[in-house]
């Protein structure tokens, strides 16, 4: 059994994942810009912020324009919360310790969840009175608001910076969510031993406790009976291609090759299931199901994928269509 | 109604596994559950699992779990990114439909690969909340205060919930966090997510489960005191936290009523609280007395196997109802933020 093979992953849409808002919390997120907390009276009187397109209770459509569009805020009081002692860098909106806490602005009848820069735990609690601290810069987002801050009695909120729009500006119609979350995967014991195997030159397969059938590379079961696969058979490097594509668009993985070039799936001598590679050494035209390959390993090997680079033509005669007709 | 049993549970448990990936966790636990119930895997009439494909960080990483069960030949199969109490309740429909007699249902997840709590943050509304970035601790400490000052109760209650699902879990092989504590050994530690402390906040625990159920004589004739489902319902409240009351569960209220819970009495109550406070108002909202004994398993704050965790429930009441141990149960999974959604399951032996 190999050693147990755990694996930094990154899970991150570059850029971020652009989200269509649509035109109620487009034009909440506009008032945002504007320095302002726009909120809609629903059917039954109740004054909702931040809005949604539906009423939370009836599920009615709200509309993105007309009368019940009011102003709230922007003093508002703190319905619970909780402190965050260790705020976490390119996430939270703040560098230093903060309160999370739900808000409802005065004026409003439902709360929204926001950040409250006090200081310490014990300068806030529920019931306690806020207000926001806008950005000067806004773009039409959630962090427009930096935080909330305490409000003393009396004392007047901080007016948001006036907004000067762009000459073409445009309301919101969307934003940009970034995503970044990273984990370390496991690979699991049979993954681990095949990785290990390729660092050694050799496909590592596994038999099915209950046929005679090899899967390489084994993921731990037999996929057709669902048991654990816990016997190791070496598979040859050959085999012969089942089936394959041309592929004519660049740029698809750094690995990728020039265009045109061959993706196949190729069936192992030794293995009863298809494996994927590269088909290099020859002209494209001239692939062919049924065509003998053997893999081209790599100078430097390594438990990954690189220590196969492409499999290529061994001369020896094609397959007969019954060898590899299952495995289509 | 068709009578509907659970015939057979096992579950798998660890604070963190290193070697094995989740299928590799999962077969074990499936092939236990499917000998346990005598039914062989070619006559159980469909499959449904619950997983959640960001805990692994990559898309259709449920698929593969289809390969711990083996899918050929071509089988009738079902998957929910939620609790598996939730693939439990579709095999159920399934079942009620007459289409089939028996289904498997399984749940699997590994959430020390990520960071579990900020993973969580991901559903939340994606326009207001989610780009704060406040964790699943963060929303249910929230939650915990909110509670306690609409309730009147202390930090103290929270305590004592804290420390007997740690003593209930020295008796259970798959509790992660169990031993001989009480609440002032929890008062003791620091507060870490106002109002909460860690004894407070369920563990980071990979594990599995697997539930076979089966109907009528089918049940009857594979185990010897079957758990009857005479109950099950589940219902949903409104997304945004700050549109919700937070002090109160009434979604769970509400599936307790239609599940009939009040129809007699509850020896055992098996609670998905990943929170000491989400006890005390599942307790309330389903209407539990202090004849019930609740999480005699140390529950979610033992053992915490995210996406099996809700179909644990309902296993730990039907084996002690197959035991004798109990008569009639009630188990609740929930779903989403701050117990947005609640399912609840009464399990009862035969008269």
């Amino acid at each position: 059994m190999a050693e147990p093979l755990v694996e930094p992953h990154v899970l991150e849409y570059p850029g971020g994942y652009t989200r269509s808002v649509g035109p109620v919390i487009g034009r909440f997120l506009t008032g945002l810009r504007d320095g302002r907390i726009e909120a809609v009276r629903l059917a039954d009187g109740r004054v909702l912020v931040p809005p949604t397109e539906y009423d939370p209770s009836t599920s009615a459509p709200v509309d993105a324009d007309g009368p019940q569009w009011i102003d709230v805020g922007p003093r508002g009081t703190v319905q619970t919360f909780t402190w965050v002692a260790t705020p976490r860098p390119g996430k939270h909106p703040l560098t230093k310790p903060f309160a999370f806490a739900l808000i409802r602005p005065d004026g409003a009848d439902t709360a929204l969840l926001h950040v409250v820069d006090c200081g310490g735990p014990d300068a806030i609690r529920i019931g306690s009175r806020v207000a926001p601290r806008w950005r000067a810069e806004r773009t039409g987002h959630m962090t427009d608001i930096e935080a909330w801050v305490p409000l003393g009695d009396g004392e007047e909120p901080e007016p948001a910076a006036l907004h000067v729009p762009a000459e073409d500006e445009q309301p919101v119609t969307g934003i940009t969510s970034t995503t970044r979350l990273e984990y370390n995967l496991t690979a699991g014991a049979a993954t681990a031993r095949y990785l290990e195997g390729l660092g050694e030159g050799k496909i590592i397969g596994a038999r099915a406790p209950s046929s005679s059938d090899v899967y390489a590379a084994s993921r731990g079961t037999d996929p057709i009976t669902g048991e654990a696969t816990s016997i190791e058979v070496e598979v040859k490097a050959s085999g012969v291609i089942t089936t394959y594509c041309v592929v004519n668009i660049p740029g698809l993985s750094e690995l990728a090759p020039e265009i045109p070039y061959v993706s196949a799936q190729i069936l192992l001598d030794g293995a009863n299931n298809t494996f994927f590679g590269l088909i290099r050494g020859l002209d494209v035209d001239d692939v062919h199901m049924g065509m003998r390959v053997k893999a081209k390993w790599a100078d430097e090997l390594k438990p990954d994928h690189t220590s196969i680079l492409w499999w290529e033509p061994t001369g020896e005669p094609d397959e007969a269509y019954d060898r590899y007709k299952d495995y289509l | 109604m068709r009578d509907v049993a659970v015939i057979s549970f096992v579950q798998s448990a660890v604070a963190r596994d290193a070697v094995h990936n989740e299928v590799e966790m999962l077969v074990p636990t499936l092939h236990a559950a499917m000998a346990e119930s005598g039914i062989p895997k070619n006559e159980i009439g469909f499959v449904c699992s619950g997983s959640l494909d960001y805990l692994q960080g990559g898309p259709f990483a449920f698929v593969s779990g289809l390969d711990a069960v083996g899918a050929w030949p071509p089988m009738r199969e079902s998957h929910v990114e939620m609790d598996a109490a939730w693939a439990l309740y579709e095999a159920w429909v399934a079942i009620q439909t007459g289409e089939v007699d028996s289904a498997l249902v399984y749940g699997f997840g590994k959430s020390s690969t990520g960071d579990l709590h900020e993973i969580m943050t991901l559903q939340y509304d994606p326009y207001y909340v989610a780009p704060l970035w406040p964790s699943m601790v963060d929303v249910s400490a929230m939650q915990a205060r909110a509670y306690l000052d609409a309730s009147g109760r202390h930090e103290d209650e929270l305590a004592e919930v804290a420390a007997r699902a740690q003593r209930n879990g020295r008796s259970n092989p798959y509790a992660v966090r169990a031993g001989d504590v009480n609440a002032n050994d929890v008062l003791a530690q620091p507060v870490t997510h106002d109002p909460l402390r860690d004894a407070d906040i369920a563990p980071i625990t990979d594990g599995t489960a697997a539930v076979v159920l089966a109907a009528g004589e089918l049940a009857r004739s594979r185990c010897e005191r079957p758990a009857w489902i005479r109950g099950l319902d589940h219902r949903i409240e409104a997304h945004s936290l700050g549109v919700r009351d937070l002090t109160t569960s009434e979604s769970t209220r509400a599936a307790a009523a239609a599940a009939g819970v009040a129809a007699g009495e509850i020896d055992i109550a098996e609670l998905h609280a990943q929170f000491s406070h989400e006890e005390l108002m599942l307790a309330e909202a389903i209407g539990l007395t202090a004849n019930t004994v609740i999480n005699p398993s140390g529950g979610p704050l033992a053992s915490n196997p995210v996406m099996s965790a809700g179909l644990i429930r309902i296993g730990e009441v039907a084996r002690r109802i197959w035991s004798g141990e109990a008569g009639r149960g009630v188990a609740h999974a929930t779903s989403g933020p701050c117990l947005q959604q609640n399912l609840v399951c009464v399990l009862e032996s035969d008269h």
